[in-house]
């Protein structure tokens, strides 16, 4: 009996640490809070800031194309916490040196802070927070995609243990400020990092699927370098590549207007 | 014959500054070619060509039927030494209601950033702040008012100046300088493209009527001077304003009446910007002091003015945006000015203003359409700017939009513009 006890205590007691192990045998099962808080920070976490240079392409259902290029720059607060970001473009040539910069705030009842600097007019103009569901610069991408969607906005569920995947079905909490019922995202049993995403109308019909396509280690850090998201409604189609990634470059505070008005040399490259 | 004398100052200083430089980096890797333009770094170019038409749809007897009808070309040239950035961007235009080519130098100038407080901008550059949506109170820097109604793109509101711009950032604020050498008055409504309401001849007059003006023109002793200080606090932006300068636009008349002037004018202000609910609010407001008559006994110059701008801009569903302002123009020692009024009829003592702008967009962001308004309760008088704009592909933009005036009196600021109603079309490549 006491032996049994022990057992049960080391066990109990050991359990915990294999979850956390980075890349540990992967055969116990965390609990769904474990997992999505680590998926959230492998997704939009990883080192204290960081940087690339993205290529999106949106392609319509007559496979008319729309390219846009930016580089964008992260640093977080604290991991899970605030973030700070700072996109600033360099295609199509009408937007070319506008900068959108993002205070983010991952209580979901703050808003974020948004601005945007318009060169031609030289203006710092304030954009009210808006809908976190709206498009991402017309792509098929929406702001929520691209900063991270608040953990507390679901309620979390783990609906499928496969051999390489956690699946964990997110219900949100106020439906009626989505678009969706629910969605489901693949979790990589290993890495983390959210291979997946599907998303499911207020019919239950799957509309929306989020794909990572190649994910590469840069620096330790699992990075999903290339990601498709399709639209089976419209037809449409949106992949964003990154390039360049680089982690904990050692940012400094360049997410004010100084910077808005004239970006550090390491952002405009 | 200035704006030449500017580009080759600006070339001649381009070279002399890359030929004075620590020559390290250039000296070492390029032995063999020593020629000046070896050393230059890579010029990116980029701009746009941009071609439009508009016409009045009322009959106007001082003005053309055609309000705009011009192709433009814009070169934007910019090159980033390890030193700092160069930039020229100009347009080449062929204006086919004044049958003229011109060139336009819309910026010309050389950042520094020689340490982690100061910034530093100089030579032709267009300037921005303050919090106003098309309304400024603290923003003294030129705007190109007859662009603005006959039809070309927004941006051409702003007017650049010839500026040295020093911005220097501190822990407690930061402060912007900008010291204009010689005035840069506004590109104001002078009956050459829009008829106005002429008080000397106590009607709407445009062509027959070109207001000549007397300009502070000289180097130095004509100046300007702006400066914003500055800070956020909590994501509220609060910035304090000075000026000291001259009205922008004709502001009063020389002692025989044959001439406009821009009097002087000190301008002091203050403005807050920030989250309020799901939008942001703003508050801004400034004092206008009309430094040639304190007391506004002279009929022929502006009196002071208070001026005030409450704003508010908020999501109002997917992709639609709704901003409303109401903004307050006080004249002051008004009893002055109505007992040595000359001959019109009276300005009232307030003017007050409220602007509506809505914008939606449309076909994955590509269709923007918006709609901004103007309506003074006061002067009864209204401007509607509605404007389509369908981005085609990356490069090719669409855009039809009108500039329209209604009013109940001829000699309001929007009112006497009646004529001037225009619709316009026109079509943009951008690389």
């Amino acid at each position: 009996m006491k032996q049994i006890l022990t057992i049960i205590l080391i066990l109990g007691l050991s359990l915990p640490l294999f979850a956390a192990g980075e890349n540990g045998p992967s055969n116990e099962v965390p609990d769904v809070e474990t997992i999505v808080n680590k998926a959230n920070i492998v997704a939009y976490y990883q080192g204290k800031d960081g940087k690339a240079k993205v290529k999106m392409t949106v392609t319509n259902k007559q496979d008319q194309k729309r390219r846009h290029e930016f580089n964008i720059l992260r640093k977080d607060t604290e991991d899970g916490g605030d973030q700070k970001y700072f996109v600033y473009f360099l295609r199509p040539p009408d937007v070319r040196k506008m900068v959108y910069m993002v205070h983010k705030k991952a209580d979901p009842d703050k808003d974020d802070n948004r601005w945007l600097y318009m060169p031609a007019f030289d203006l710092v103009k304030r954009i009210a927070a808006g809908d976190k569901r709206t498009s991402f610069v017309g792509s098929d991408f929406l702001y929520e995609d691209v900063s991270g969607r608040s953990l507390k906005e679901d309620t979390h569920e783990l609906i499928e243990t496969a051999d390489k995947f956690f699946v964990v079905k997110n219900i949100p909490k106020k439906p009626d400020t989505v678009e969706f019922s629910y969605y489901n995202v693949s979790i990589d049993r290993k890495t983390y990092v959210p291979m997946k995403m599907e998303f499911y109308d207020k019919e239950n019909k799957l509309y929306r699927v989020i794909e990572s396509a190649k994910v590469e280690m840069i620096q330790k850090f699992p990075t999903v370098v290339k990601s498709v998201v399709s639209d089976l409604k419209t037809g449409s189609k949106t992949e964003m590549e990154f390039a360049d990634v680089k982690y904990d470059i050692g940012l400094k505070d360049i997410f004010q207007e100084r910077y808005l008005r004239r970006p550090p040399r390491e952002v405009t490259r | 014959m200035t704006r030449f004398r500017i580009i080759i100052t600006l070339a001649a200083l381009w070279m002399v500054t890359d030929a004075t430089l620590p020559a390290e980096t250039a000296a070492s890797e390029e032995k063999t070619d020593n020629s000046i333009f070896s050393k230059l770094p890579p010029i990116e170019i980029h701009g746009f060509y941009d071609s439009r038409t508009g016409y009045r749809t009322r009959n106007d007897k001082y003005e053309k039927d055609m309000s705009i009808m011009e192709d433009r070309l814009q070169l934007d040239l910019s090159s980033y030494p390890e030193w700092g950035d160069l930039k020229v961007k100009g347009d080449v235009i062929g204006d086919w209601v004044t049958e003229r080519g011109d060139f336009d130098l819309r910026e010309a100038n050389i950042f520094l950033r020689p340490n982690d407080f100061l910034d530093l901008k100089v030579g032709r550059q267009v300037l921005t702040w303050g919090t106003g949506d098309l309304i400024f109170i603290n923003d003294l820097f030129p705007k190109d008012w007859q662009s603005f109604f006959i039809g070309r793109d927004n941006e051409y509101l702003k007017a650049p100046s010839d500026a040295l711009k020093a911005s220097l950032f501190g822990d407690w604020a930061n402060l912007d300088i900008v010291y204009t050498p010689r005035f840069d008055p506004d590109r104001h409504i002078d009956g050459t493209r829009l008829s106005y309401w002429n008080s000397n001849l106590a009607r709407l007059a445009g062509e027959d009527a070109v207001i000549h003006t007397d300009k502070p023109n000289s180097w130095f002793r004509d100046s300007e001077f702006a400066a914003r200080l500055y800070k956020n606090i909590n994501n509220y932006e609060f910035a304090l304003y000075g000026y000291r300068g001259y009205w922008k636009s004709p502001s009063g008349q020389n002692d025989s009446m044959s001439q406009a002037i821009f009097p002087d004018l000190n301008v002091y202000g203050a403005s807050v910007r920030g989250a309020i609910g799901k939008g942001i609010g703003n508050l801004e407001f400034g004092y206008y002091e009309s430094a040639d008559d304190l007391t506004g006994k002279n009929p022929l110059i502006d009196n002071s003015q208070m001026r005030y701008l409450v704003g508010y801009t908020q999501e109002i569903a997917k992709d639609f945006t709704a901003g409303v302002q109401y903004y307050l123009e006080q004249m002051q020692d008004f009893s002055q000015y109505k007992s040595n009024l000359i001959s019109g009829p009276a300005r009232d003592r307030d003017r007050h203003l409220i602007t509506l702008r809505l914008t939606k967009l449309l076909m994955n962001q590509n269709l923007r359409c918006s709609l901004f308004t103007y309506y003074s309760p006061s002067d009864k008088d209204v401007h509607i700017r509605p404007n389509i704009n369908y981005k085609l592909n990356d490069n090719t933009a669409l855009e039809i939009g009108g500039n329209i005036f209604f009013g109940d009196y001829s000699n309001t600021f929007f009112g006497q513009f009646q004529n001037n109603t225009n619709v316009y079309a026109g079509m943009r490549y951008s690389f």
